[in-house]
This record gives C-alpha cells, structure tokens and sequence, in this order.
C-alpha cells in the first residue's frame, strides 16, 4: 500500500499491526473513545518508596508497556537509572514509549536491545549510536515515530497504553504533588510528561528533593501518583538546556533568518494579536530578534508564542511583545527559570499544545510556524528524520503538528556542504507539503503552488527573490552534482505516523 | 610521468579536500575518506583520476581525505598536490588547468 505523498508502505507490517497509510492533513471532527488508567485507590500510605529496585520490582512485569520523559534533555540521570535496575533485573519484552530519547540514553537502549529487555519502541527521534544501530537492523520490531501531539493521541486513545510512567521530576512531596519548574535540577515546564501522568495505569515519580506537604503549584497532582521514589540526583542542572543562549554570527543563518522575518511582516498574519512558534536552532532564535524590531516598529503584538521555548521568547513576554508563552517544554535555563516568575508563561500538556483527536488543540489557533529541515523536496515534503546517508538521526518533535500553522516557513540552508537540502524526493517524509507554505534559503524563498495568496502577497519583496522550489532543486544540484541514490534493504526498521495515528512513511535498513 | 615524493594539498576544513599523493602502486590507488562517500565517493574517485591522468600520472598512492568539497575544490586541490609532488610549483600546467 502507499501513502498519500506517495510512499509505499509494507503490506504485511501495516497489517500486522492495524494502520492505515496516509490520507490527509484535515483531521476532519470524528468522535473518539479515550481510554481510561487503571486506577488502584489509596488513601496515600506507602507511597514513597526507598529504592528504584524496588519500587521496579512492585511495578514491572515481562511485556509491559513503560515510559519516560525528555525535559532533562542531555541532563537525564533517571532514565539510565531506571533502565539499568531494569536491565539487571533480567525483565523481557517490554515497550519503551518515552516521550523521545536523548543522546545520553542511546548506549543504554542499545544494550537493553541487545539483551532482549527491549523489543519495541515508539519515540519521537533517536539520534546517534542508538539511531545508527537501529538503522542497521538491531531491533526486530519497527520503531513508531510520533509527534508530540500524535503522541499524546495514542496515549488519550489507547494506541499506546503505558503500564507504568517513570516520570523524573526536581521536586515532589510525599504524596506525588509535583513541577518541573523549581529545584536545582528544574527544566521548566512538565508538558509530554502532564500526558503519561494522566494515562499510566501506574505513574512512579523519581526525585530528589522531597518537599513539605502539600508542594505547590503541582502540574502532575497526587491523585495521578502511585509512588515517589527518592535517589540522589535526577539529573545535571548544566546539561539539561543550553546555558546562555548563542546569537549566530553564521552570515548565512542571518540571511535566512532576516529573510524569514521579511516573508512573516510581508503576510497577510502580521497584525496586531498574531501568534507564532520557533525552534530552538540558531536561525530561529536569529528569527526572534529581527521579528521583535520589526514588532517595535509597526507598533505590533503577539498575543501568544507557542511550542518549545528559548529565552529570546521570554524575553519578548517580559518585554510586553508577546502577551503569553503557552509552554510544552523549555529549550534552555533562561525559559525554565523563567516559568515560576512570569504568570504569563503557561505550562501547557502536550494534548492541548497539538492533539488533533482534540476539541481544539493550540497549533489549531497558529498563525506563523517557522520550522527546519534536513530535507525538503518539490512537493514540499519535509523530512527531519533521516540523514544524508539513510540513518535516523533526528526527531518529529513538534514538527508535524506545528505545521498546521496558517504559515508554515521552512527555514533552511539550500546547501549543507555537499549535501542539498532541496531534493527532487526527501529520503523520509515526516511533514507533508500539504501543511508546508514557504521555503526560506539563503539564494530565495519558494512558495507552495497551491498557496496563490501567497504568491501575491511576498512576490517583489525587495531583497526577498521569489523562486519555484524546481528552481531551487536544480541550483542546488548544478553546483553540488547529482548524488548517487542511498542504498536500503527491504527491511522495515521504522515507521513514521502522522499526528493523526495514520503512516506516512517507513525507514528500511540501510545497506553499507 | 612518475611522482617522486610525497605532496599534500588542502586542509580539514569544512568544504575542503586534503589530498596527499605519494610514489608507488601499480595504478592509481585512491584512500578516500568522505562522509559524502555513499553520494559521491565515486564521482570524488573519478575527479581525482581525470585530473591524474591530464598530467600523464598513470601509478600513485592517493589519500583524499574530504570534508564536503565541491568538484572544482576536489579538482583544484589536486592540481596542486600534482603540482607539489612534480616539484612543478612554478611551471603551471595551464593545458590541465
């Protein structure tokens, strides 16, 4: 079978596992049955517990379904933690389904593949030795890739039913009231996590601060909480976001960026009350800035920014630029120590940042999104997966969702080294063209054809050349040459589903 | 025409191409290191030996180490090792070039 931008799908797995290919980015108003936890009444004795060993041996059993959350980002002590008890105590077959995997988690999920612990994973993304190793065929089982909002719909709708939630949090009481935005380990907002805390059948909070009764304000409450587990350190507060955030010098990331910001005060949504979301990479954050002069100068507001948050956002709140910060994660300290000062800067769960199966989800209300990508092809398929040579190497995220935005922009370089960023069919499809709008390079921006208002309202833009993306493609090729084609096995190591449970694409084994 | 000591041309940077040629070999025997190398490690090869050839080279050990060059780098760099390693530094062959 194949999806709706094209790709085949395997018959046998897509059956095997019940999914349907890719249709369309319009949700459309189904009515839906959520699933409901699993709920063991307690009046809340005994809920701490004194070690991870045992509070993993009351929990888990062979085949379950277990999860865990990103916020400590390269911080995270909790989740090898957990997974090494785990991993010692010889358990079998179980599912991870964290809300994605960080780079310090990759020699530990390889392991726990290895040794059989580990048979099925559905993520977000999965970088470096972990997303080579299982390119390479190392997990017999597809990978799920979801996005956060896809996500928080499988959880709500039973596609992914946690048995028990291994939540890491900087501070808890007793009971399991609980944030992320105090301690020294804290991370800001709790928003993938708010998701499993309420869906788990049985939710263990990991902490090392234990604090007096009842601990305010609790984002993950004490009626969701089975147990509160107390280890020394849950993670390394100078690893858990970027410190001070960079401001590039990358003349060509200025470039796009100012571009970027050109194509956004030049739409149709730049007006007083306008909303947006950004990425954390340097081209973003030079975003922000050139948008807040052009918000000075035209005397123009945000009424909220969304997403996962940067200083250079809080900043712009602080400023009275932006009117609230609706916050599913923070990217860097200045965001996450920012959340328990500023009222404005609302902690936000992943179902009601970007769930479709939703009564209306924040990426529903985005006028402007301005995303990345490692590939972008002619029909405005993004991927953001896939490296250059096949292997995972990257994430959903927000990615997907995000790009419902009534402006989409794709900001990326036309060239990475030799490497073309614009190419007649992207290796993944992870967002398809249909929720994508602008392109913005470096040489010029593209426009979606189907967006003819668009084409009107950014065409002789001083300094903003208007190419189609076939143009685009093909500079890129002429300097670059043309790339021999990636070579994969017919093996399927992954799936990738759209924010709606459908799948828009698979990721084989590649062959070296 | 025969190299008679080793020559290098070009750096690690990003972009760049380092190509060093030594004596020796039958043939032209080409050690690439590339990350582009599943894309373009033939076309790499293929540049390095046509410009080898433009300059009557039929046996050397080539080690290209890349980093992402265009061809016209990969070609220019190797020119210059060529050039180095046949002590003809300051005669160019503008035939070649």
């Amino acid at each position: 079978m194949e999806s709706k931008v094209g790709r085949q799908l395997p018959d046998d797995i897509m059956n095997e596992l019940g999914f349907k290919p890719f249709e369309t980015t319009d949700f459309g108003n189904p009515v839906i049955q959520r699933k409901a936890p699993k709920v063991r009444a307690s009046t809340g004795q005994g809920k701490v517990v004194n070690s991870l060993e045992d509070v993993v041996k009351k929990t888990v059993r062979d085949g379950m379904t277990i999860s865990f959350h990103h916020h400590f980002r390269g911080g995270d002590y909790v989740f090898n933690k957990v997974m090494r008890v785990i991993i010692d105590a010889g358990y079998r077959d179980l599912t991870l389904a964290p809300s994605s995997l960080t780079g310090v988690m990759n020699d530990t999920v390889v392991e726990a593949i290895e040794k059989g612990v580990v048979t099925n994973i559905t993520s977000s993304g999965m970088r470096g030795s972990l997303g080579d190793a299982v390119s390479h065929g190392l997990l017999k089982n597809p990978v799920i890739f979801r996005s956060h909002g896809g996500r928080a719909r499988a959880i709500e709708d039973g596609d992914i039913n946690i048995d028990v939630a291994f939540l890491g949090v900087p501070n808890s009481d007793v009971m399991g009231n609980a944030n992320g935005m105090e301690g020294k380990s804290a991370f800001g907002s709790l928003g993938y996590a708010l998701v499993d805390a309420a869906y788990a059948d049985t939710v263990v909070l990991v902490t090392d601060d234990i604090q007096p009764y009842p601990n305010t304000p609790a984002s993950i409450k004490q009626t969701q909480v089975d147990y509160v587990v107390k280890v020394d350190e849950v993670g390394d507060p100078d690893k858990i976001g970027s410190g001070a955030t960079r401001f590039t010098k990358d003349p060509k990331e200025l470039k796009i960026a100012k571009s970027v910001n050109d194509v956004i005060v030049n739409s149709p949504y730049f007006k007083d009350g306008f909303s947006f979301q950004t990425g954390s990479g340097g081209a973003a954050l030079a975003v922000t800035r050139f948008l807040r002069q052009s918000m000075l100068d035209n005397d123009i507001k945000a009424s909220f920014a969304l997403g996962g948050i940067t200083k250079p956002t809080v900043d712009l709140l602080e400023e009275g630029l932006v009117g609230k910060i609706m916050d599913v994660q923070d990217f860097d300290k200045g965001a996450a120590s920012s959340m328990r000062l500023n009222k404005n800067q609302q902690e936000i769960d992943a179902s009601w940042y970007a769930d479709p199966a939703n009564k209306g989800a924040m990426v529903d209300q985005l006028d402007v999104a301005i995303l990345s990508a490692l590939e972008i092809d002619t029909d405005f398929n993004v991927n953001v997966m896939t490296g250059s040579d096949g292997v995972i190497r990257g994430a959903v995220g927000g990615h997907q969702d995000a790009a419902t935005a009534k402006l989409t922009i794709i900001s990326a370089p036309l060239v990475r080294g030799r490497i073309a960023t614009v190419v007649p069919k992207v290796t993944t499809v992870v967002t398809p063209g249909d929720s994508v709008d602008v392109l913005v390079t470096e040489v010029g921006i593209a426009i979606n054809p189907k967006r003819t208002d668009l084409i009107e309202a950014l065409s002789n833009i001083p300094g903003l050349p208007v190419y189609t993306i076939q143009e685009l493609q093909e500079r890129a090729e002429k300097v670059l040459g043309t790339p021999e084609p990636l070579k994969f096995t017919d093996r399927t190591v992954a799936l990738v589903e759209y924010r709606d449970g459908t799948i828009i694409d698979q990721i084989r084994e590649v062959e070296d | 025409m025969d190299i008679t000591h080793t020559a290098t041309a070009g750096t690690l940077e990003s972009s760049d191409i380092q190509v060093t040629l030594a004596p020796g070999g039958d043939g032209i025997d080409i050690n690439l290191t590339s990350d582009v190398i599943k894309q373009f490690g033939d076309q790499i090869k293929a540049s390095i030996t046509q410009v080898l050839n433009n300059y009557g080279i039929t046996s050397a050990k080539v080690k290209a180490v890349d980093k992402g060059a265009l061809d016209i780098v990969i070609k220019a760099r190797t020119v210059a090792a060529v050039q180095r390693a046949l002590d003809i530094v300051d005669q160019p062959k503008w035939e070649v070039l």
